[in-house]
């Protein structure tokens, strides 16, 4: 799957609000958000803002959509935990798995072990899409956050989003 | 003035206005002082008032969009002056309630004291940015941050009350469905 094609689909389920912090796994994805001149991509500075941020547009009546590396997760959790979740938003994060084997930077290496754990330990449910599956594993997330007014997960590896 | 006394101010006077209200005290004292469903009580995610006000600003452009901070959540997430400066909504007015304590947790102090806000402000790319120590002072910014474009930054200076406030007793869910509800002219 493109970053195009990603864009266009969320297009399609009808986000209209994208933010995060950049990812080099989802370089691609930033790239037609960039580029997009209807401007629907809002930069954050930190992971946490971008929930706030995101929630806040969703409170003004937009769906919105959150992007971020794996690392970002640990800035944000209290943001899921007591804003996104606790208020039940349904949000969709996108976010890049570094450090999904152990031969990425040790930066990553913890974190990459405890992404699918952390997750489950608050309760988001996450997809792990392969190149195949990017498109049927979005339309899965935003469909159940929606129903359930829940926050769902996609965990992208490198060299999914071409 | 205490932080009661400038939110029972900022609450009577709003007219029309989306309100989001940062956690602790403040929060309480304006579900006391009058709980519209446009108020939007932020009970968890300390820090994050302002993140959620600039999406609700972003969203909804025609509509005037007040957070109303504390010294601790502001210096919390100073990063999110730096965005609301860079996006710069016309509509955003970003208030500072500032009793240099984190009240709510037992009157810790924090360093707001050393702290100049509105340099921060301006310095981040806001429209105007001031701060004030008195009720009338407080009264008079309001009236005029209201007339003008945003994104505005008022910092009023305020002594720690003694007054308590109830929790927000609205679930949370019910919260945001009414925020929402409020707040969307035209929902999707």
């Amino acid at each position: 799957l493109t970053g195009n094609d990603f864009c266009q689909l969320a297009f399609d389920l009808g986000y209209s609000f994208f933010t995060g912090v950049p990812d080099s796994t989802l370089a691609a994805v930033f790239r037609i958000l960039e580029n997009d001149p209807r401007n629907l991509y809002v930069v954050s500075v930190r992971e946490d803002n971008a929930v706030g941020l995101a929630v806040g547009a969703y409170l003004g009546g937009k769906r919105s959509l959150v992007l971020m590396q794996n690392s970002g997760l640990g800035y944000c959790l209290t943001a899921l935990t007591s804003l996104a979740c606790l208020y039940r938003i349904p949000l969709v994060l996108v976010i890049g798995w570094r450090g999904a084997d152990a031969t990425d930077a040790p930066e990553h290496r913890l974190m990459g072990l405890a992404l699918p754990k952390l997750l489950r330990a608050i309760e988001i449910p996450f997809w792990v899409p392969n190149q195949d599956e990017v498109g049927s594993a979005l339309r899965a997330a935003s469909v159940r956050s929606a129903s359930e007014e829940i926050c769902c997960a996609l965990l992208i590896r490198d060299g999914v989003i071409q | 003035m205490t932080e009661a006394d400038a939110i029972r101010m900022l609450m009577e006077s709003s007219v029309d206005e989306a309100v989001v209200v940062a956690n602790g005290y403040l929060s309480r004292h304006a579900f006391q002082c009058r709980d519209l469903p446009s108020t939007f009580y932020m009970i968890g995610s300390m820090g994050l008032a302002s993140s959620i006000g600039l999406g609700v600003a972003l969203a909804q452009p025609e509509r005037r969009v007040v957070v109303v901070d504390g010294d601790g959540n502001l210096l919390m997430s100073l990063g999110a002056l730096a965005m609301i400066g860079n996006r710069c909504p016309a509509n955003l007015i970003h208030i500072v309630i500032d009793n240099e304590v984190y009240a709510s947790t037992g009157g810790q102090h924090s360093i707001s004291g050393t702290v100049s806000m509105p340099e921060l402000a301006l310095a981040a790319g806001y429209r105007t940015a001031l701060s004030v120590w008195s009720e009338t002072e407080f009264g008079n910014a309001l009236n005029n941050i209201r007339k003008k474009d945003g994104p505005s930054f008022l910092q009023t200076k305020v002594r720690r009350g003694t007054e308590t406030a109830p929790r927000v007793h609205h679930e949370p869910d019910r919260i945001a469905r009414l925020f929402r509800h409020a707040v969307v002219r035209q929902p999707r």
